[in-house]
């Protein structure tokens, strides 16, 4: 059965919501504002009643995947299962009902888990400062390059690019782009990590800073990050550090020891806050010392036992968006970090990469792993043996839909053919590890005995069947028409 | 407390599978001088603890629930139906990821195509992507687009009337992209100088930048606007407060290109400060350069409708360097927040909001105009936010009333204008009543208008 | 696979019909399969300068957008404005009714550091391999 579109239901004058009646009187908006100035064709809105909206949603809630009803081992999203004493944490009144621009006296609770949430990522990840402002790891990015760019200005250093591996995510090419710096790609060894003479061949003192992350988009810790640094710091260039495989460093190792002097996290991968089905994330940005003066504003202080947010900040860059960053996404990932304390966030590291082990250690004969032997948090695998088949990464991906599992990340890294970049994270118990290596072995079977044919076919079991999307690229259709 | 489930059994199990004898074996990659640190944390906690600890922190804070407030400034305090709280907190759409397994995350798309199909019907553009991070940095991208579609051109025009946060944005954003942003200064009426703004478009201007209702507060001339950067071939961007247009004129009315604004009215609490809604709305011609996602309708294999992420092309992980945005996560359950507000309200109730947002903020605005020493600074008519100049300083005013009625009062203006120190700027939006108001005007007059 | 024989062809799977100072130019059958179902096409507007190996328009498939090098250095005088409503003409017809733009040649010599359809036929060979 087709679904329809909350806008195709409902019926003239029906509502959901009413407001208090008549309170302030019924004079016409013409009496406040010319005529010329109010709306005259009314917004065509639904007209639902409470209970045809109810039933909407949550039958189209009941369409989606979600963590809390199925398996995500999506590659360097991390997709942990996200704790419901977050929810009810930030849902209270005193973090949730709270308008921005109060007074810093009045917020005191707010303003004293923002400098806790400092102390405690400035202790994981061995960086001196921290600004919650960006959104997102992205918006961390571009924040981030801001900040290598106020760091050479002040300095008089004449920069003009930004080196990024050719296997990192897009957003760090596309950040390097949008704050103005031409990128500069370098490329991976045989180990899918960065190349030392490739690397070395690349700067020279128009670079302003690497971009990296470790372990790096194959899963594997970039061995020679120590060497990196010392590359770098030749010619005063920054090393950045992309944070979306923490996870597998939680209490294994931090990236301001290793040198990097810019850090975005991911509070919506490495720490537990949901993803929203698509966001809202947040994207920290942590700095060394030297870097610290051109920090977004405002940061909050500490003075004499109360908690300020200073915006006396000369050299800042200024500022990434509205207000403080996604407070509420912060508060959760806060109550994260205070339920697990060191030992919990030692516990996350240690299981994460001993379940994406154990993964890779059962699915080594059916897939091809192009860089054999430990890897940390997350692995590559590729369907090549499948593919000469005539069966690609994304048929396994949609065929392992109907077998109850969110399909790993396809076709990324690039550097990798066919590819399927799997990262269990440490919230999985070996049952679903050993249900989804079952799942993929079956699916090997099907290749011989079924044919691509069949494959082509699937999803069979999901609301829809594979859809068209040349025809909704070709002719794109982006709102619905009344017709 | 922590949620991995594996006991030292189960570890020791896993790590023979593996082929390991110890957990650190399979971290050999790692230089011996990283693995040397402290995690000086304090220990981790159960639940009841956390609840106890985080409860105490929450009550340390003043909120819309426990005391009156009267600020506004880009964060508004509207009613949120219980129906938005209960559908948008369903754990399916919440623990979701991005919807790029189509297949698997209908639910999702349809969603975001509905949330993209009523965006464009409050603004009457054309086309609506399925969200930013919030209005400042919607407001940077759409200059963004702008310099993308007129790829020759590099200055962005600006009024000093647009959120004084939104213009610092901006500027970080294109400080690095060598773009001369020009801001265009407002009369003593508080709306954007239309001779001024004439005198700065020229053929060099991407974009004029324009909003409305004003971070004043005031209905800003827009068309002119429109028409002011039409005429130099610019585009015109109106940043608009969405909960205002069931009685303002919509920016597809009057020649706006692109409009942006912050959702957060939209069934979004304050949440000191985020997560909001960036809306990004736009006509077609500039559909090529939007930044975000969006959500196109097709079909499946059967002939059945669906929805798929379509035009990824312009995006990071397809186009790299040469997207239109950096942007990966968005703020697509909030985008949820909103879509589930508006069918609330409905085609009916969004006008009728406006409507009482404009009395209730009229009414407030003559009863505190008639307090002797307090008068309306700009005559220009406004929604729900209007500036006041005071009899004694601001900053001692909303001192006053916190500490002596518990009253958390306007936005002090002079931090970002200082020709309005004097001034304090009050919202007053559909959750005040007229008691409200009126021991709100009283506690002013005893306060500020007290003979020294 | 189609390689005809009159038109000139570029290493990044480019051709180009010459005819005089002026060369109509696209991508070529073997570009069009690897991009599969194209989507779209963006063209450069009609009297921007090119240069020769330098990226000038862009071919999207649904997964893919593949930069177009121009063949040759010139001004562009045409492009095919067809392409927006149809751009599956790329599929179907790269030599024909799915060519991209035409350039005004600025430097003629350049034609012949351009391969033949032999040429190209064997480069294409060697990059399966």
């Amino acid at each position: 059965m087709q679904s329809r579109l909350i806008f195709e239901q409902g019926r003239r004058g029906r509502r959901a919501t009413r407001l208090p009646d008549g309170t302030m009187g019924d004079a016409a908006m013409s009496k406040y504002i010319p005529p010329k100035n109010l709306r005259t064709t009314p917004a065509a809105l639904p007209e639902v009643s409470e209970i045809e909206m109810v039933r909407h949603f949550v039958n189209l809630a009941r369409k989606n995947f979600s963590i809390d009803t199925h398996f995500y081992p999506l590659g360097s999203c991390t997709m942990k299962y996200n704790p419901k004493v977050n929810e009810s944490i930030a849902g209270l009144p005193g973090f949730v009902a709270v308008h921005p621009w109060q007074p810093d006296e009045t917020v005191q609770g707010l303003l004293e888990l923002l400098w806790d949430m400092e102390q405690a990522l400035v202790e994981i990840t061995g960086m001196a400062r921290f600004t919650f402002q960006p959104a997102a790891g992205a918006h961390g990015e571009l924040t981030g390059l801001m900040l290598v760019r106020a760091y050479h200005d002040k300095k008089g250093n004449a920069k003009t690019s930004v080196v990024v591996p050719d296997s990192s995510h897009g957003t760090n090419p596309a950040s390097t782009t949008i704050s103005g710096y031409e990128c500069v790609s370098v490329k991976s060894n045989a180990r899918g990590e960065v190349d030392l003479d490739a690397l070395a061949g690349a700067l020279d003192d128009g670079v302003a800073a690497v971009m990296m992350t470790n372990p790096n988009t194959l899963g594997l810790f970039e061995s020679r990050i120590l060497e990196i640094r010392e590359l770098a710091a030749k010619h005063d260039t920054l090393l950045y550090y992309d944070g979306a495989n923490l996870n597998a460093l939680l209490g294994v190792a931090r990236p301001g020891d290793m040198g990097f002097d810019i850090v975005h996290l991911n509070l919506h991968k490495t720490f537990s806050t949901p993803h929203g089905g698509g966001g809202p994330g947040s994207g920290p940005v942590g700095v060394s010392e030297r870097v610290a003066p051109f920090l977004p504003v405002p940061l909050v202080e500490k003075k004499g036992g109360r908690y300020v947010f200073d915006y006396g900040r000369p050299d800042t860059i200024g500022m990434v968006r509205s207000f403080f960053g996604n407070m509420g996404v912060v508060v959760r990932a806060y109550a994260y970090i205070k339920a697990l304390g060191a030992e919990g966030l030692k516990r996350v590291g240690k299981a994460a990469v001993i379940n994406a082990n154990y993964l890779r250690a059962r699915l080594e004969k059916v897939l091809t792993i192009p860089h054999p032997g430990p890897c940390m948090h997350e692995f590559v695998a590729s369907a090549v043996k499948q593919k000469a088949k005539g069966v690609s990464a994304m048929d396994i991906a949609k065929a392992l839909l109907d077998e109850g599992f969110h399909a790993p990340t396809t076709y990324f890294p690039l550097i990798v053919p066919e590819a399927l970049m799997i990262e269990p994270t440490e919230t999985e118990t070996q049952e679903t590890l050993d249900a989804f290596a079952d799942a993929i072995e079956k699916i090997d079977r099907l290749v011989d005995e079924k044919g691509p044919e069949w494959f082509a076919e699937a999803p069979r079991t999901t609301p829809v069947t594979r859809l068209d999307e040349v025809g909704a690229a070709r002719h794109p259709v982006l709102r619905w028409q009344k017709s | 407390m922590d949620f991995v489930p594996h006991t030292e059994d189960d570890f020791r199990t896993m790590l023979d599978a593996i082929g390991a004898e110890l957990f650190e074996d399979l971290l050999a990659g790692i230089p011996d001088e990283l693995r040397r640190f402290e995690l000086r944390l304090p220990p981790g906690m159960p639940e009841q603890t956390l609840r106890t600890l985080c409860a105490e922190m929450a009550r340390r804070n003043a909120n819309v629930t426990t005391h009156q407030v009267f600020l506004g400034g880009g964060a508004y305090d509207h009613f949120i139906p219980s129906v938005v709280t209960a559908l948008a907190s369903r754990s399916e759409f919440v623990t979701a990821y991005t919807p790029y397994q189509a297949e698997a995350s209908q639910g999702n798309l349809q969603a975001m195509f509905e949330y993209q199909t009523a965006m464009c019907e409050l603004t009457g553009m054309a086309i609506s992507n399925s969200s930013l991070y919030d209005g400042a940095s919607a407001t940077a991208e759409a200059a963004i687009a702008a310099l993308n579609v007129a790829r020759a051109r590099s200055k962005i025009v600006v009024s000093k009337s647009v959120h004084p946060d939104y213009r610092t944005v901006l500027g970080s954003y294109m400080h690095g992209l060598d773009v001369e942003v020009v801001e265009v200064p407002t009369t003593d009426n508080g709306r954007t100088d239309l001779a001024a703004l004439e005198h700065a478009t020229d053929e060099q201007t991407a974009a004029v930048i324009m909003q409305s209702p004003s971070f004043f507060g005031c209905v800003e001339p827009m068309a002119d606007g429109a028409e002011i950067a039409h005429r130099s071939g610019a585009l015109f961007v109106a940043v608009v407060n969405p909960i205002s247009l069931g009685v303002l004129a919509p920016p597809g009315e009057y020649g706006a290109d692109v409009a942006v604004g912050e959702a957060q009215p939209l069934g979004i609490p304050l949440a000191y400060g985020g997560p909001y809604l960036g809306f990004f709305t736009c006509s077609d011609k500039v559909m090529r350069k939007m930044p975000g996602r969006l959500v196109g309708m097709t079909k499946d294999r059967t002939g059945r409708r669906g929805f798929v992420l379509t035009l990824q092309a312009r995006e990071q992980h397809i186009r790299r360097d040469k997207a239109t945005s950096n942007i990966c996560t968005n703020q697509a359950l909030m985008a949820l927040h909103a879509l589930i507000y508006l069918c609330a309200v409905g085609r009916d109730g969004i006008r009728e909001v406006g409507e009482l947002n404009v009395r209730t903020s009229h009414y407030a605005a003559e009863k505190i105009a008639a307090l002797p020493g307090f008068e309306l600074r700009f005559e220009a008519p406004f929604f729900n936010e209007f500036v006041v100049r005071c009899p004694t300083d601001p900053a001692e005013i909303n001192r006053d009333l916190w500490r002596e009625a518990g009253i958390i009062g306007g936005l002090e203006l002079g931090r970002w204008y200082p020709e309005l120190k004097d001034c304090l700027m009050f919202c007053v939006t559909e959750t005040k009543t007229k008691e409200n108001i009126d021991a709100f005007a009283s506690s002013l007059e005893s306060l500020a208008c007290r003979v020294a | 696979m189609e390689f005809p024989d009159e038109l000139r062809y570029t290493k990044s799977h480019e051709w180009a019909r010459l005819n005089g100072d002026k060369a109509v130019c696209g991508i070529t059958d073997y570009a069009q399969h690897e991009l599969s179902d194209v989507v779209y096409v963006e063209l450069p507007d009609i009297g921007t300068e090119v240069t020769a190996g330098e990226p000038c328009a862009v071919v999207e498939s649904v997964k893919i957008a593949a930069d177009v090098y121009a063949p040759l250095s010139g001004k562009v005088t045409r492009i095919n404005a067809e392409l927006d409503g149809a751009p599956e003409m790329v599929n179907a017809t790269p030599y024909g009714a799915g060519w991209l733009f035409e350039v005004e040649m600025s430097t003629l010599a350049e034609a012949d550091a351009l391969m033949s359809a032999d040429e190209y036929k064997a480069h294409t060979e060697a990059e399966k391999h």
